[in-house]
């Protein structure tokens, strides 16, 4: 209870306005007491960037009457803050912000989870993913890197990578796949730590989100080959003297044929209903139309889609198969299945 | 001169009213949280990020933001050391060091003095980090860059041998506390596999054994049994009341001169690295112990011996946050939290900070000078009312403790399953406690045992596990020599004193 107190003991100091009520459009159905919004992930990552963001938006613009509070569960690989979502079965107030590990996670560990447990509420955005490498390196293309891993000899080069069996080292193993090149995949705890350790030139190439990287980027240290998307970033500000997000050719244009987004999703326990769901799909659809979320994306570069429905399930089953597929070819599913 | 005209500009910026009124609102809440055990400065900084998302939004409002929200920690680095002191129970990490001796000293009725011992230490710690950060900051931002696995592993290892081998119990009491805290650290989901260790299938354990949850049970639970035992006697009760023991303690501390200026460097390097304020407080203590002619003493309730760990964990603490700054590196779980803090108000941590948010960033190193002048003055003032607590009849205050610790460790992970590990982990330091097993390796291992290990295992990856990477260049090398010289230093000067 002394978070909460605390909590209020600071809303009243701080934002006593942002709590005055404000009329909420009459809904079918509306939260009657404090929504717990689940991270799956740490503190200070991308997806509790993400999660605090919304909070924050949703706070400002008064889009809940209700509080909601962020709370990371992030042991074994997000398992715990997945099992936690899956056994409030039917709760409405608690919804969860997902990223890869919704797949990967019980497929490298066989924790018992699948992303059908719950319910699909809203994708928000997708994070894209870049081939970074070391700006005192001489590759210019993506080809040209990955032809001189394939001369430096099996596993001579490094890879670095956020966390083991998720997104990072699933991209490091489609790239092996497609080229015959064969990398050191060298796992890290976090997106920061991975850049600034490619800055220090301990790790030879990243494939960091652009808000892990961009701050080295612009700073002349690092330098992006090529983006793991079917279309390029639409971002034309220029970001440093000569390029911007939209100059960074896609991995495809640089004859590296692979291409890989990650969901950042809401989800609902399942067993909930239909107005509970449209409630948040609504809060959720006013977020996206704030200035500060589209600071946020323009920020991140994000993949600005956004599914909602039959649709956004649809994707997700595709996706899911698309992750059982390259982790199969890869070896990383639990038991060695 | 440049670094000074920035930072007047910056004291321009950080002394309106506003901003000083939240400072002193940040470092007594951060004091609260650091005081109750379980609720870490991460978790107070995370819970009150989401309203500063407002106040980012006006003009100057960043600073503002990240002033109350950097006093929070400063506060919650001092608060820590309260609970340490007077109850053996660690309300932060970074205050394991400090119960060795501030709770011997409380024990002695000299409660007040270790406080003031405390503060003082943190405060002038901190000051040192911020003067690092304020006039070396592009030199040390590149200094971080040279830490790899293998670099990171040394750093960690060197904090294990500056603490081995100088306590008092058998050195195989020791390995076999320090070997259960590695099993311990053990359990969970493994960083350089991705599979689950030791969990049993069970969906407790995913987490593994947090350290605040292990700390609470071993120390306070494990302490209030002792004192059951002892037929229900506090022994502080004597302690004194007014402001008189601040100053008398003042006279005391310049004798430590050198134990101080040693524990902020400890501090200061570990923060930059980023190894973190609780490696750099066992080190800091560790070394004291050794380099001290008092050395015997440690752990009977000495001021040196809270001066060394206190130092050190605000020095680190304070510049834990030049990497989070210039590198996007956070040094530390709060430093995690406040990373992600800025990027929410659309402030890019990174090498260009310093040039494009000029005024944020000088506003910030501003606030930690006024802040820590805030912090001292406060946690100072309510030294006696910290000591009074003392007075409390044990049979009144020790339900309170093990309601409160029942709450701490609940918060950790909002699981019942921890309150039960908790009395486990306290059954378990009061047959340690009996059994005259020394607690602090266990701990230490508990904490940086994962990391640890992942570095090791990173190493090994980039060196195709050949052991050499550890003596490849000279930082490395240096930091392991060190780490070995001080492991075998017993052996060393038993046989320098042989050849004599």
């Amino acid at each position: 209870m002394k978070i909460s107190a605390v909590f209020k003991h600071v809303l009243s100091m701080a934002a006593v306005a942002a709590f005055a009520a404000v009329a909420v459009p009459a809904q079918a159905w509306e939260p009657t007491k404090t929504v717990e919004f689940i991270v799956p992930a740490g503190s200070g990552g991308g997806a509790d960037q993400m999660a605090r963001a919304i909070q924050g938006i949703i706070v400002k613009h008064n889009l809940m009457k209700e509080a909601m509070v962020v709370i990371n569960k992030s042991g074994g690989a997000g398992a715990e803050g997945f099992l936690d979502v899956k056994s409030a079965k039917g709760d409405p107030h608690k919804i969860i912000i997902t990223l890869s590990n919704m797949f990967t996670t019980p497929l490298a560990t066989g924790v018992p989870f699948n992303w059908r447990d719950l319910t699909p509420v809203k994708m928000m955005a997708l994070d894209e993913f870049v081939l970074w490498v070391n700006a005192e390196t001489p590759y210019k293309t993506a080809m040209e890197y990955v032809d001189a891993v394939k001369k430096a000899g099996a596993g001579k080069m490094n890879m670095g990578g956020t966390g083991s069996k998720q997104e990072d080292q699933i991209i490091t193993a489609a790239i092996e796949q497609k080229t015959g090149a064969k990398f050191t995949y060298i796992p890290f705890k976090g997106g920061g730590t991975v850049a600034v350790q490619l800055v220090g030139k301990h790790i030879d190439s990243s494939v960091n989100n652009p808000i892990e990287a961009v701050a080295h980027w612009r700073g002349g240290k690092l330098r992006p080959l090529c983006v793991f998307d079917t279309q390029r970033m639409p971002y034309k500000d220029k970001m440093t003297s000569t390029m911007s997000w939209n100059d960074i050719p896609t991995c495809k244009e640089a004859g590296l044929d692979v291409n890989y987004l990650m969901l950042r999703g809401i989800f609902m326990p399942g067993g909930v209903s239909q107005d509970q769901v449209d409630y948040y799909v609504n809060v959720l659809r006013k977020v996206r139309e704030t200035p500060e979320w589209t600071a946020l994306m323009n920020k991140g570069a994000f993949n600005q889609t956004s599914l909602e429905g039959k649709e956004f399930a649809d994707w997700v089953a595709a996706a899911e198969a698309e992750h059982i597929a390259l982790m199969k070819a890869a070896g990383f599913m639990a038991g060695g299945k | 001169m440049d670094a000074l005209n920035s930072l007047l500009d910056g004291f321009a910026v950080a002394l309106t009213f506003t901003n000083i009124a939240l400072m002193f609102a940040g470092v007594i809440l951060g004091v609260i949280i650091g005081v109750l055990p379980g609720l870490g400065g991460a978790n107070g900084v995370a819970i009150l990020l989401p309203l500063t998302f407002s106040m980012a939004q006006t003009p100057g409002g960043q600073t503002s933001a990240i002033i109350l929200l950097s006093c929070i920690y400063w506060g919650a680095l001092f608060g820590g050391a309260i609970t340490s002191i007077l109850f053996n129970i660690p309300g932060e990490p970074w205050s394991v060091a400090t119960t060795f001796d501030g709770y011997p000293l409380a024990q002695k009725g000299r409660a007040g003095a270790a406080l003031t011992a405390a503060f003082t230490s943190s405060f002038f710690g901190a000051a040192v980090g911020v003067i690092v950060i304020t006039f070396l900051s592009p030199i040390v931002a590149e200094f971080a860059l040279e830490f790899g696995p293998p670099e990171f592993f040394a750093v960690y290892m060197l904090t294990f041998c500056a603490f081995i081998g100088m306590g008092k119990e058998p050195p195989f009491k020791t390995i076999v506390s320090m070997m259960l805290g590695f099993a311990l650290a053990a359990v969970g989901s493994d960083t350089v596999t991705g599979t689950l260790r030791m969990t049993f299938g069970t969906a407790t354990l995913l987490t593994g054994f947090d350290f605040l949850v292990a700390v609470i049970g071993l120390f306070g639970i494990g302490e209030i049994l002792m004192t059951l035992e002892e037929g229900l006697e506090f022994r502080g009760a004597s302690a004194k009341l007014n402001l008189k023991v601040v100053l008398e303690t003042w006279k005391e501390l310049p004798k430590y001169w050198l134990t101080s200026l040693r524990g902020a460097a400890i501090g200061c390097f570990m923060g930059i690295v980023p190894g973190g304020a609780t490696p750099a407080s066992f080190m800091s203590y560790g070394v004291a112990r050794r380099m001290s002619k008092d050395g015997d003493k440690f752990g009977e309730g000495m001021v040196e011996g809270v001066v060394a760990p206190e130092t050190a964990a605000h020095a680190a603490g304070t510049s834990a946050l030049l990497p989070m700054l210039t590198l996007g590196v956070p040094g530390s779980p709060t430093a995690a939290v406040l990373l992600g803090g800025l990027l929410i108000w659309g402030l890019e941590p990174g090498p260009l900070l310093f040039v494009e948010q000029k005024d944020f960033v000088w506003g910030l190193i501003a606030s930690m000078y006024l802040g820590n002048i805030a912090g001292l003055i406060v946690v100072l003032t309510c030294v006696p009312l910290f000591a009074a607590i003392l007075r409390i009849p044990f049979s009144v205050i020790a339900p309170i403790i093990i309601v409160i610790c029942a709450i701490g460790a609940y918060t950790v992970h909002n699981t019942t399953f921890d309150v039960y590990m908790m009395v486990v982990f306290g059954v378990v330091g009061y047959a340690f406690k009996k059994l005259a097993y020394p607690l602090a390796p266990l701990v230490l291992a508990i904490v940086l045992g994962d990391r640890a290990e992942a570095s090791f295992r990173q190493a090994m990856l980039v060196s195709h596990g050949d052991m050499s990477i550890f003596f490849s260049n000279k930082l490395v090398g240096g930091l392991t020599g060190l780490a070995l010289f001080l492991l075998f230093w017993p052996l060393i000067s038993w046989l320098i004193r042989r050849l004599r």
